[in-house]
Formats: structure tokens, sequence, C-alpha cells
């Protein structure tokens, strides 16, 4: 059996090689399949696209690349400015997540532990129920009869019903709720860890409370903001469903262009290309995320 | 601190409510007689019956059903695996791009995955013939690929708090590696498993985006139809629909939940009686 023991790779390199095999062939490889479509030309074929490579004769091999598909995205604005909207809307969102969620993973954080796993438990419950179905109680609610305008109306706030359905301002609202607990889960697991007893010593050295809390426990917290903001920023970006369900139709949000090119346009190499792009833009903010997790990873390690 | 006490009760009861008032309203909703989802009509039950007499919806909710049981399990395997590498085996070669393999599908816009995922299956059927057309088996994979990201960062975050001594332990007194894994390891990870596993069965019944894109005609998802169903308006039996989804997740985490922190409580007293044992057996070594 020895002989059969050495060509048999051992159990550590077949427990990584599955998982990693996995990942590079669903994960990896798509991603240069799609660099490949992105520079090839829009057919009339099934699938959709001229081949990149073909035999021109028995010996030559002819590469056709096509940069049209990226030209055609700087030149039309309208890929332009659905970027540079994603980029706002998913920023604001961020930044009211931001907002929101700290001051409630802060309370989670300092309250007593046995209230605390109900509060978690209760902060992670909506995250597994239907995203879509969450977002559609919102169509529901926000309609010009829908619940929030009847009761403004009811209080006499307003006469009229205000149009909130199909603005920026539901695609906001859809955002912030979808997106809070995964800001909140990283900061609360930061501020659970966090040491009492350096705020302690700050107010016996004659810190205020306020003065505490900007001086001790931000800086501390740093890392779960940053991990926070990234786990809400990077798929929002992309975001589809939220802006085609509560947005104006006309709304320019990447993740909608590159739908709207692959199933109602059926230009799979200009999808391609707004894929490409969209991801060399994410590529920065995945590898700092895939630092941060590690980093706090290994300082958990050290506890 | 006193002042602050009211600032905290105050963020958590609008932040809880403002998370938990949609899920309400579709609750509430869903037992209007009315078909104008938001005008009181009387309490009735009829979207429940007529729920149960649509064939789409029932196809597409077993269809989704399975998926998302299939594609769990085989994402808890393998994101179990991936734990292990990455909190258990040190530094290796092409270490840091599996990290960042494990990493990246948590937060890539599902619209790039869905893309990037039909195109292979494309390519794969011109190239080797398989999968052969596109539908469940497409999905699941699909789904697999999602999800086992999630299953990774849970277990090796159980791992990484884990203590290690008790596996080294069993290495001492002579266990081989897979022994020590299905005896030690495996049970006190087994919570980190089964939130994972309920993770990615919800993550997977959940998915519109990536599903849309590699899904063939004739093998549409839940969210598929609900999503089609939905952008013409909203309509009483999707709320009929949404509670049941609701009920049913609602009960399942709060089994899990129970369950965990009762395990959690015997697997802590038995590991540190094993460690206080452990700790006897060595002094008395040392003095012999």
């Amino acid at each position: 059996m020895n002989w059969l023991k050495r060509w048999l790779p051992d159990g550590r390199t077949l427990v990584t090689a599955v998982p990693y095999l996995w990942l590079l062939l669903f994960f990896l490889i798509p991603f240069v399949i799609v660099l490949k479509i992105s520079f090839s030309q829009s057919a009339i074929a099934m699938p959709p696209y001229d081949p990149l490579f073909q035999w021109a004769s028995e010996k030559m091999l002819q590469v056709k690349l096509n940069f049209g598909n990226f030209a055609f995205l700087v030149e039309d604005n309208l890929y332009w400015k659905s970027y540079l909207n994603s980029i706002l809307v998913a920023g604001v969102s961020t930044l009211l997540c931001l907002l929101i969620g700290y001051p409630m993973a802060y309370a989670m954080a300092r309250s007593s532990p046995s209230t605390r796993n109900i509060l978690l438990l209760l902060a992670v419950l909506p995250f597994f129920t239907s995203f879509l179905l969450r977002v559609y109680a919102w169509i529901g609610l926000l309609k010009n009869n829908g619940l929030v305008n009847n009761a403004l109306m009811a209080m006499g706030v307003i006469d009229q019903p205000i149009q909130m359905l199909q603005t920026d301002f539901a695609v906001y609202v859809g955002m912030v709720y979808s997106y809070l607990p995964f800001m909140i889960l990283p900061l609360y697991s930061n501020l659970e860890k966090m040491d009492l007893t350096l705020l302690e010593a700050a107010a016996d050295l004659g810190c205020k409370p306020w003065e505490g809390f900007v001086k001790v426990t931000l800086p501390l917290s740093m890392p779960g903001i940053v991990a926070g903001c990234l786990l809400v920023f990077i798929p929002a970006v992309g975001e589809f469903v939220i802006p085609s369900l509560l947005g104006d139709p006309g709304m320019l949000m990447i993740g909608k262009v590159l739908w709207t090119e692959f199933f109602n346009n059926r230009d799979w190499p200009v999808a391609s290309a707004v894929a490409i792009a969209l991801l060399l833009f994410l590529v920065l903010p995945i590898m700092y995320l895939d630092r941060a997790q590690n980093a706090a990873n290994e300082d958990g390690e050290h506890k | 601190m006193q002042g602050k006490s009211w600032f905290r009760m105050l963020s958590l009861i609008i932040g809880f409510a403002f998370l938990y008032i949609p899920i309400a309203s579709l609750i509430v909703y869903s037992f209007n007689a009315s078909k104008l989802v938001t005008v009181w009509g009387g309490f009735s039950t009829k979207w429940y019956g007529e729920l149960l007499h649509n064939a789409q919806i029932l196809n597409a909710a077993w269809l989704s059903l399975r998926v998302a049981a299939i594609s769990a399990t085989i994402s808890v395997i393998l994101g179990t695996l991936a734990g292990m590498v990455l909190a258990r085996f040190g530094p290796f070669k092409g270490r840091t791009l599996f990290s960042g393999l494990t990493t990246a599908p948590l937060v890539m816009p599902e619209v790039i995955t869905g893309l990037s995922l039909l195109l292979l299956f494309v390519t794969m059927e011109q190239l080797i013939g398989w999968p052969a057309g596109r539908g469940m088996t497409t999905i699941i994979i699909s789904h697999v690929t999602l999800t086992m990201a999630f299953v990774t960062v849970l277990v090796q975050s159980r791992l990484t708090q884990m203590d290690e001594s008790l596996e080294e332990a069993a290495l001492d007194l002579g266990a081989r590696p897979w022994k020590v894994f299905f005896l030690i390891t495996l049970p006190i990870i087994f919570p980190a498993l089964l939130s994972g596993w309920l993770l990615a069965f919800t993550l997977s019944l959940d998915d519109l985006v990536i599903a849309s894109f590699v899904a063939g005609p004739g093998s549409s998802t839940l969210p598929m139809v609900i999503f089609s169903k939905v952008r013409l308006g909203v309509s009483p039996d999707i709320n009929a629909l949404a509670t049941i989804l609701v009920v049913v997740v609602a009960i399942g985490v709060a089994v899990a939940g129970v369950m965990m922190t009762r395990q959690q409580k015997a697997r802590d007293r038995d590991a540190q009686m094993a460690l206080a044992a452990n700790q006897q057996m060595i002094e008395s070594v040392k003095r012999a």
C-alpha cells in the first residue's frame, strides 16, 4: 500500500484542494470569461457573440479583439452617469446605515449580557427573512394610498399624499433597510470586545463622557466602522432589486443598466464590459475588506 | 452615564421599529379581505386559500425549496473545509488568493456573479457539453458558490475562538487527524454549521438576481415568480406568502437559537472539565 500512498495526495492537500478548485472554477475563471466576452462582438446567434479566436486557415489563428464595447462605455454618457449615480447612492446609503447602525450597535453592546443575545437575534432575524419580500413591504408602506401617507394625513401633517414611491427617497429607505444588519454586525462584535476599563481610566483622568467616546471608543471601533461600511457599500453599488422596485423607472443605476443590456437588449458583450468596468472599480475595496477581515481574525486568535 | 441611557433606549426602539414595522405590515395586510392591499376591508384568510391553488407559485416554491436544501448542504461541507483551511492550516502557497476567493462572493454585486456564472456555463457547454442546458443544476452550483462564503466566515470565526488545546490533547493521545476532526472539532463547531446551513438555505431561497441569470426556461424559482408579480404592483396573495415565509423562518431561527445556547452551555462545561482533568494529569506526571 505504500506505493499507493505516495501517489495519493495527503489529507491536508485534499482538504485544501476541494474548496480551492470549486472557487477557482466557479468564481475566478468566470471573470476571465467575462473579460474575454467583453472584447468580442455581439452577433445574432446563440450564444449572441462572435468567437474571439478563429482558425483562419490551417496554421493561422486569428484573434479578433473588439475594443468597441469599452469605447462605447466611454462615449455614451448614460454609462458614466449610471456609474457616478450608483456610487453616490451607495455612498449616501452607507453613511445613513452608519448613522443609524452605530447607535444601535453601541446600545446593544452596552446592555446586559442576557439582553444582548436577544437584541442580536432581533437584529439578525430580518436578515434571515426574504430580502425581496422586505423590499416589497415598502411598496405597500410608501404608496400614495399606503400606510405612511395615510398615517401622515390622519395626523393632519399633510392634506395631499406625497409621492414617495418611485423617488430617490424610496431607494434610500430600501437600501438602508436592507443593508442595516451588515452594518450592525461588525460594529457590534467590535464594540462588544472593547475593554471598558479604558473608559474608566479616561474618566479618572478627567474626560467627560462624550470626550471619552470621541477619544477612546470611536478610534477603537474604527476597524468595525470600516468593515461595516465596505460590507454595505460594495454590494450596494451594483444593487438591482431595490432601484427597480422602489425607484423611478428612469433612475440610472449600473446594476439596472447591466440587467437591461443583458436581458432586454441581449447584448452580452456590452453587459460584460459594464461588469468588467464595475469590477475594476470594486477590486480595491474588496481587497481592503479581505485584509481587514484577516486582521480581525488574527486579533481573535491572540485573545 | 445616566443621561445617555435614554439615548441608547431610544436608538434601539427607533432602530428595531424601522426593522420590524414593514414586516408587521406585510403580516397584518395578508389577513385583509380587500383586494386593495392597503385599504382595510375586514379580516379574512382567503388569500391563503388562493395561494394553495396557485400552481405557478407552488411549483416555483417546490423548486426553490429543493435548490435551497441541496445547495445549503453542499455549501456547509465546502465551507467547513475552507474554514478549516483558513483557521488551522497556517500559511501555504496560494493562501492569499484562497482567502480572497472566500471573501469576495460575500460582497460581489449579484449582477456580476450572475452574469459571470452564466457565461461560464455557456462556455462549458460549448467546450465539454456539460451542463447541458440550464436549470436546477446550474442554480444549485451558483448558490453553493455564493453561500459557501458565508459558511466559511462563520466556521472560521468559530474555529479561531475555539480552544485549540482540546484538539492538541487528542492528537497527543494518538488520535488520527480525521478522528480528531469528527470526534472533537465537529461537535464543538456544530452550532456554527447549523446556523451556516440555515443562512445558506435562506440566502438561496431568497436569491433573485443570480437565479435569473443562470436559470433556464421552465425553471423559475420562487423569487423570480414573486418579482414578476410584484413588478405589476402589490397583490394580497404575495402578502400571504410573505407571512408564511416569515413565520417559518422566525420559528426556525428561534429553535436553532435555543438549541445552540443549550448545546453551547453543555459543551463549555465538558470542555472545562476535560481541560481540568488534563491539567491534573500533567501535574501528576510532573510530580512523578
